[in-house]
């Protein structure tokens, strides 16, 4: 894998105007991963979900060089009809497409970072795999008060154009104060057996409001990995929703800064699996001062040989009294091959504190399903009605009407 | 009130923490093959127990220590310690209890053990451990009527060595992790048990550890097994002199459960905690694990953990046999710089099983507390249930309290349930006692002792008492 990388690294730099200075930090960032390698199940973080190994056995050898001198063709018809949005278009990892046509435009910003380098607390080797091969990124930047009038979807689209590729993606966001924020990631792959790895940095000023959806729903022979790192300041929320379904193998990591009193961050989860599909959770909230809150919902439901884990962390330094944190994850498995694994944790240095967490896994309940068939339903269908009452207890946490429907409708979920 | 008080300023520094001024054998100082034979030798152990320790020095030799636990410290040189370490007196082993050594006799008396049967303490027959040996059993005559075996462990590998050979290892194999490893490889004495099929031992068995040489590590390994339709209930204590340095104890025990029997070990841990700057004390890195290989069977652990500068250990249950129930039930309590990393693993294997986990924390002063536990349901493990509920409590800022359960599930029609909650002592209940004329202390212990009465409730009456007394006293100056 090393002369590959080497090899991939000198001719995607080569296209790129950098200065000598960016492209030593690049090559700082490339020979760590080389050293690190992709992570392996005997680092802690990485111990329910063998990246290294999944990615041989799906993949076999990566190559890591995209060729981004020609523009692909925007295929509209992805677009989600009948809600108005801004868009940011991703084809095969190059942006295609920045779309504000709904804002006013002095109040966003839109700067090309691309020499930046993101160093993120809480990260692996791939975000320094991230950062020597990502050559664009742009930091979005909502001025003092502006609230958005309609949400930004970007769409992450791959197609058949691609194989057994590593794609990297790096986006920043910055919302200064008083300022709101909604995205959705939706996910469209018509490509197999690719490797995205996506960074995305959010700082969050005082009062902005933060609220992110992430949406893997089709069916996809890809391996996705996903690092959310939040900072947050004063009074600011975050919200993400994550529903993770279509992908062969999908990890979303979020990390939480709670650097501002009064801050919160709410994260919910839905796993719905699959065929063999091995989806990951990893949170982990920081209360870094006092007075702030976190509140957690994950569910899974698990069919044929799928997999879920949820790995989720409440960290509370010695300032943070006060702090409210709170996370439940919950799993029905369908089948006698599924499997659950969860691991809650809780690190707490405070004594004025209310945390818990709580976690659950089992079948679907035998007597509910008695009391539904007794009703004249059949066994198919309280099965699906349970299943159904069980996800959208977490759809219904999504504090946005609009998209809440939108998301519903999505993944086929009655009221 | 009166009586209560004195009683905690009679106790309020470490109570055992005198050292007996008596005469040792040591082993050379160092680890090699031939501090393992002289170990051997002095014990006159057959050619198959020196091939097992052998076995499992060579497996050690390529082993790292762990790094990945909460506490940390500071790098053991085991090449600096003491594997062996025996009263001269017990060199050729006193046939009774009154030929053994009055200096031991005096140790255990101010430990509150009296070894003469006569004392008749209660009816728990005492095994007693100083340093490397076993020093005295009592009550043996009583035992062996019903046919139970409990002696130290070097007199079973001598009369028994079927039961050993066939047992010693099979719950912790000479290839386990580092600590376990290397006590299979140097361990000196302990406590053999054996109780014979349909048996209900009568009296509660104990063990009571004490290390008292300077620069030894302990390592003792009890075996216990139940025979089918077989009931014993075990207790252990332990204490060691004050002492400047760290001191290694890494034992290994093995609980085997045959088909209808039941074991309930108990553990009261009081080890040295080290002084109020958290200098000294004892790392206490201990094995536990015992193995559910009949049907029916029930294997409960219960500690309370008070002592120790580091508590690390994970008392397991490996759920082999269909029906079979593990348990485990956990009081532990740091104060001023202890540092504890403890739980459980419940490995469900057979179908039907069902374990069950309570596990309370507290810490205060400038401790560190981290449960970890691993609940494992195999896809064969068809029907099986898991409870945990862990609550941790905090007193004070400086100190931590984590929560680090692994939860896997494999199969679909097992259940696993698990609750973690975090909290301080409430100002409420706090002002209730007070008004009560309770002073913020005893106010304190009260709430602290009812946070903790569903694991107490589980410990033997004389323990129970024991315990509690120990659960005000660790907290002592803990508050205001």
């Amino acid at each position: 894998m090393k002369e590959q990388l080497q090899k991939d690294f000198n001719n995607s730099i080569k296209n790129l105007n950098l200065s000598q200075k960016d492209i030593e930090i690049k090559k700082f960032c490339l020979s760590n991963f080389i050293d690190k390698g992709f992570p392996n199940r005997k680092e802690e973080d990485w111990k329910f979900s063998d990246l290294n190994q999944i990615i041989k056995n799906n993949i076999g050898e990566l190559s890591f060089y995209n060729d981004q001198a020609s523009t692909n063709k925007v295929d509209t018809s992805v677009f989600v009809d009948g809600l108005e949005h801004n868009k940011i278009v991703f084809i095969n990892g190059r942006i295609e497409k920045i779309d504000f046509d709904y804002e006013k435009k002095d109040q966003i910003e839109i700067i090309d970072q691309s020499e930046t380098i993101n160093e993120f607390k809480n990260s692996n080797s791939l975000s320094d795999l991230n950062n020597a091969f990502t050559n664009k990124c742009f930091k979005i930047l909502v001025k003092k008060g502006y609230q958005l009038v309609k949400p930004l979807i970007i769409y992450h689209t791959t197609n058949s154009k691609i194989w057994s590729k590593n794609i990297n993606l790096r986006l920043n966001f910055e919302l200064d104060k008083d300022s709101s924020l909604r995205i959705i990631d939706l996910f469209n792959d018509t490509s197999e057996k690719n490797f995205l790895n996506i960074f995305y940095n959010f700082e969050l000023k005082e009062n902005a409001v933060l609220k992110n959806y992430k949406v893997d729903r089709f069916e996809n022979k890809n391996i996705k990995y996903s690092f959310n790192n939040i900072n947050q300041n004063k009074n600011s929320i975050s919200e993400t929703f994550i529903l993770s379904s279509g992908s062969r193998f999908s990890k979303n990591e979020i990390n939480c800064n709670l650097n501002g009193v009064y801050a919160s961050a709410f994260v919910n989860g839905v796993f719905s699996l699959n065929n063999e599909k091995h989806h990951e959770i990893r949170s982990i909230i920081n209360h870094l001062t006092e007075k702030t809150k976190s509140y957690q919902l994950i569910k899974s439901v698990l069919d044929e040989r799928s997999k879920a884990v949820y790995q989720g962390k409440i960290f509370v330094n010695s300032e943070a009294q006060k702090t409210d944190g709170y996370q439940l994850s919950k799993a029905i498995l369908l089948n006698k091959e599924s499997e659950f694994n969860a691991k809650p944790e809780l690190e707490i240095y405070a004594d004025d504190v209310k945390c818990s967490h709580g976690s659950a896994s089992g079948s679907l309940n035998e007597e509910s399903i008695f009391y539904l068939m007794s009703r004249g339903l059949s066994n198919k269908q309280s099965r699906e009605l349970l299943i159904n009452g069980f996800l959208l207890d977490v759809v219904e946490k999504i504090t946005d009407s609009e998209i809440k429907n939108l998301i519903k409708n999505m993944i086929g979920i009655k009221e | 009130m009166d009586n209560r008080q004195k009683e905690i300023n009679n106790l309020k520094d470490y109570k055992y923490g005198f050292s007996t001024d008596i005469e040792n054998i040591q082993a050379p100082k160092g680890l090699n093959e031939d501090v393992i034979k002289f170990i051997s030798n002095i014990k006159k152990e057959p050619q198959w127990m020196l091939e097992f320790r052998l076995k499992a020095f060579e497996r050690f030799k390529v082993l790292k220590e762990p790094d990945w636990q909460k506490p940390k410290f500071p790098k053991i040189d085991y090449q600096d310690l003491y594997y062996y370490s025996a009263p001269k007196s017990m060199k050729d082993k006193p046939k009774s209890l009154d030929e053994l050594d009055p200096k031991l006799l005096e140790t255990y008396k101010k430990l509150g053990i009296p070894l003469q049967e006569q004392a008749r303490l209660n009816g728990i027959a005492v095994d007693a451990v100083f340093d490397s040996v076993s020093v005295a059993t009592t009550f043996k005559d009583e035992l062996t009527k019903q046919g139970i075996i409990f002696c130290p462990i070097s007199e079973a590998i001598q009369n028994h060595p079927e039961l050993v050979k066939k047992y010693l290892g099979s719950v912790i194999p000479t290839s386990d992790h580092f600590f376990a490893t290397l006590n299979s490889a140097v361990f000196t004495d302990g406590s053999f048990v054996y109780i014979p099929e349909g048996v209900r031992c009568p009296m509660e068995l104990s063990t009571y550890f004490r290390i008292n040489a300077s620069n030894t590590g302990q390592f003792e390994r009890t075996l216990i097994i139940a025979d089918k339709g077989s009931y014993v209930s075990y207790l252990e204590g332990c204490t060691a002199p004050m002492r400047d340095e760290n001191q290694l104890h890494a034992a290994n025990v093995e609980l085997i459960a045959l088909d209808d029997a039941e074991i309930k070990y108990s553990t009261v841990q009081n080890w040295y905690p080290g002084d109020k700057d958290g200098k000294g004390g004892i790392y206490n890195f201990v094995t536990k694990r015992g193995l559910c290989k009949g049907k029916n069977s029930k294997i409960s652990w219960t500690q309370v953990e008070t002592g120790s500068a580091i508590t690390w250990k994970y008392p397991s249950c490996i759920l082999k046999g269909d029906n079979s129930v593990g348990e485990f039930y956990s009081i532990a309590i740091t104060n001023n710089h202890q540092k504890a990393d403890t739980g459980t693993k419940m490995i469900h294997l057979g179908k039907n099983t069902k374990s069950k986990i309570i596990s309370k924390g507290i810490s205060a002063g400038s401790s560190d507390m981290t449960y970890r536990g691993l609940v494992d349901i195999s896809s064969k493990a068809k029907n099986s249930t898991n409870y945990t509920q862990c609550d941790s409590l905090l007193m004070g800022n400086k100190c931590g309290a984590h929560t680090v359960p692994y939860i896997k599930n494999k199969n679909s029609e097992s259940n696993i349930a698990h609750e973690a909650t975090t909290s301080k002592i409430s100002e409420e209940q706090l002002h209730y006692c007070q008004q009560r004329g309770l002073n913020p202390e005893e106010a304190v212990g009260l709430i602290v002792n009812g946070f903790c009465k569903e694991v107490l409730q589980q410990l033997p009456m004389e323990f129970a008492v024991e315990a509690q007394k120990l659960v005000g006293i660790s907290l002592e100056g803990s508050v205001g």
